[in-house]
């Protein structure tokens, strides 16, 4: 059995040292899975998610990156070592044009790769090739997420971390996006994802856990916790009648 | 008359300028006023005078003087030896107050911090070199005369020169090194740097040996064309603040623009209000930016 490429386990952290936010949570990523965090606002989904990037400091619990213990380990070095994060906002750039985002991407990889990864990118996103100059800016909400998408593959990252990835898009954009994720887990990288549409996000992944006031209430495999009405009707405030399509 | 104002607002302009620069990016990216970068200035200009001692008694001294300018090639050894210096002062500096204080307090507390270090700066140079006024070199320097009746002296043509290369230098290490684009990075957003894999505190050295290289700089070219004392630097806190603050904190061209545009205001003010109010207009400037464009001529509006 191949190790997971999260382990994270009685994660305690917070923003300030008498204000903890998390109480021990953990969460695992599997290669090759999908794994969503949902849960109510404020539940610390996205506490938890910075936690693991680094930003946020842990005062106890273990994280594990494929079997190596990463505890305590700077966000820039967390980043060299495959872990990629796209936050739920200011996730650009937005003062540096298309190409810089990019080259942000890729600033721990050595020169002449970053460069042929920058290519890549463009090269599989036209709409951000024809602005590679732009600042990013003047993108919309969908464009920004694509380039805050694209910047952290840079790296070909093992954990990617999505904060909120389909908020602020159209059902049409979201569906896209999902379809996107699911193809980057391909090679067996990992991504965890926290979502506010809660519905979506789990007919989208392979396993869910519902995280509410710190801790984990309940977890398992995505499609049980969709037929679960109890789950739907407490920790997702879904009605009976929202059980088809997207929330709006 | 007024051709001889604008050329002076521009020379003591390019100076301002260089200064400005570092104060700028400190502001931008360590997100406080550093009170104390005058001083890196006046230490710019006496670290050379430790050069040109040490110079001359290896032979070579001030070197021959290359017309129509005062000094010679030691000049520009003693420009790259001084930024290396001012860079290690200030990199201490930072170690030993400004990191530490960032990891305990506020930013204000690093401002009065900054307060601090500079009267310590200060009054450590009196305690070396004594208050009285010093020269670089006793030669004397004729003005050239340009057409239009306006006088300049080549010294302050050359800084200008310097003033432009460094501007063009600063602009490619900006938009086409990693460095400089990490470094821009840091300063919209530092978390999403960290997160990409910029090690901050790296670019915050970067930050400080640019900062106090540009103000080493502009500390020796202003000791060759006035004489140095210890209270050379302080003399420019003001219009420092106000170019940065003027051209928007962070922004290259805004801090250039700002040391060119207080210079020109300083000097062309004289035309209309006594000298002895001379240093109010750069106060008056910080007022005007702070009132009606916060964020300066090229910020970002936060
Ligand atoms: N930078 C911060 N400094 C201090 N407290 C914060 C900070 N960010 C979030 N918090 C607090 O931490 C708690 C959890 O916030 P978090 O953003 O992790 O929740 P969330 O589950 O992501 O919510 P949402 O669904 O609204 O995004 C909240 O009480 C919030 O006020
Ligand atoms: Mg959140």
């Amino acid at each position: 059995m191949t190790a997971p490429v999260l382990q994270a386990e009685g994660i305690v952290a917070g923003y300030t040292a008498d204000l903890m936010i998390l109480h021990g949570v953990s969460v695992e990523v599997a290669p090759g899975e999908i794994v969503a965090i949902i849960g109510p606002n404020g539940a610390g989904k996205s506490t938890l998610i910075k936690a693991i990037a680094g930003l946020v400091k842990v005062s106890a619990g273990r994280i594990a990156i494929d079997g190596r213990e990463t505890t305590g380990t700077p966000a820039h070095l967390l980043a060299a070592a495959g872990v990629a994060y796209v936050p739920q906002t200011d996730n650009v750039f937005a003062t540096l044009s298309i190409e810089e985002n990019l080259v942000l991407g890729g600033v721990t990889l050595p020169g002449r790769q970053a460069r042929a990864r920058i290519e890549e990118a463009l090269a599989r996103y036209p709409m951000l090739a024809e602005r590679r100059r732009q600042k990013a800016g003047i993108l919309s909400g969908g464009q920004r997420q694509m380039l805050a998408i694209a910047r952290a593959l840079m790296t070909a990252p093992r954990l990617i971390l999505l904060d909120e990835p389909t908020a602020g898009l159209s059902p049409m954009a979201a569906e896209e996006l999902f379809g996107l994720i699911r193809g980057l887990v391909g090679g067996g990288a990992a991504v965890l994802m926290v979502e506010q549409n809660a519905r979506a996000a789990l007919r989208h992944s392979d396993r869910g856990y519902v995280l509410a006031e710190g801790v984990n209430r309940i977890e398992g495999a995505s499609d049980a916790l969709l037929a679960d009405a109890e789950i739907g009707a407490i920790f997702l405030g879904l009605r009976p009648a929202d059980s088809e399509g997207l929330r709006p | 008359m007024i051709l001889q104002h604008i050329a002076d607002g521009l020379l003591s302009g390019a100076i301002v300028a260089l200064g400005a620069i570092g104060l700028s990016f400190t502001m931008k990216i360590l997100r406080f006023a550093n009170f104390s970068h005058s001083e890196l200035l006046t230490w710019g200009a006496y670290f050379a005078v430790i050069f040109f001692a040490v110079a001359a008694v290896i032979g070579g001294g001030y070197g021959t003087p290359i017309a129509p300018f005062s000094f010679g090639w030691p000049l520009l050894a003693a420009l790259l030896v001084t930024a290396a210096l001012t860079s290690l002062l200030a990199i201490a500096l930072h170690h030993l107050v400004f990191a530490r204080l960032n990891r305990m307090a506020g930013h204000m507390t690093m401002v009065f911090a900054s307060f601090g270090v500079a009267l310590l700066l200060r009054h450590l140079l009196v305690l070396i070199f004594g208050p009285a006024p010093l020269y670089y070199s006793s030669a004397l320097q004729f003005a050239m005369l340009l057409p239009g009746g306006v006088r300049v002296m080549p010294d302050q043509v050359f800084l200008l020169g310097l003033t432009v290369v460094v501007v063009i230098a600063l602009h490619l290490f900006l938009t086409r090194s990693r460095t400089g684009i990490s470094m821009r990075a840091v300063a919209e957003n530092p978390d999403l740097a960290r997160v990409s894999g910029v090690d901050v505190g790296r670019i915050v050295m970067w930050v400080w040996i640019i900062g106090a290289s540009c103000a080493a700089v502009a500390g020796v070219m202003y000791g060759l064309t006035v004489q140095l004392r210890p209270e050379l630097g302080f003399s420019l806190l003001l219009p420092l603040f106000a170019a940065a603050i003027l051209g928007g904190a962070g922004s290259l061209y805004g801090a250039v623009i700002g040391g060119l545009a207080v210079g020109l205001s300083e000097n062309l003010s004289v035309m209309i209000i006594p000298t002895t109010y001379k240093p109010a207009v750069p106060f008056l400037m910080i007022l005007l930016v702070l009132y009606f464009r916060p964020e300066g001529l090229f910020g970002e509006r936060r």
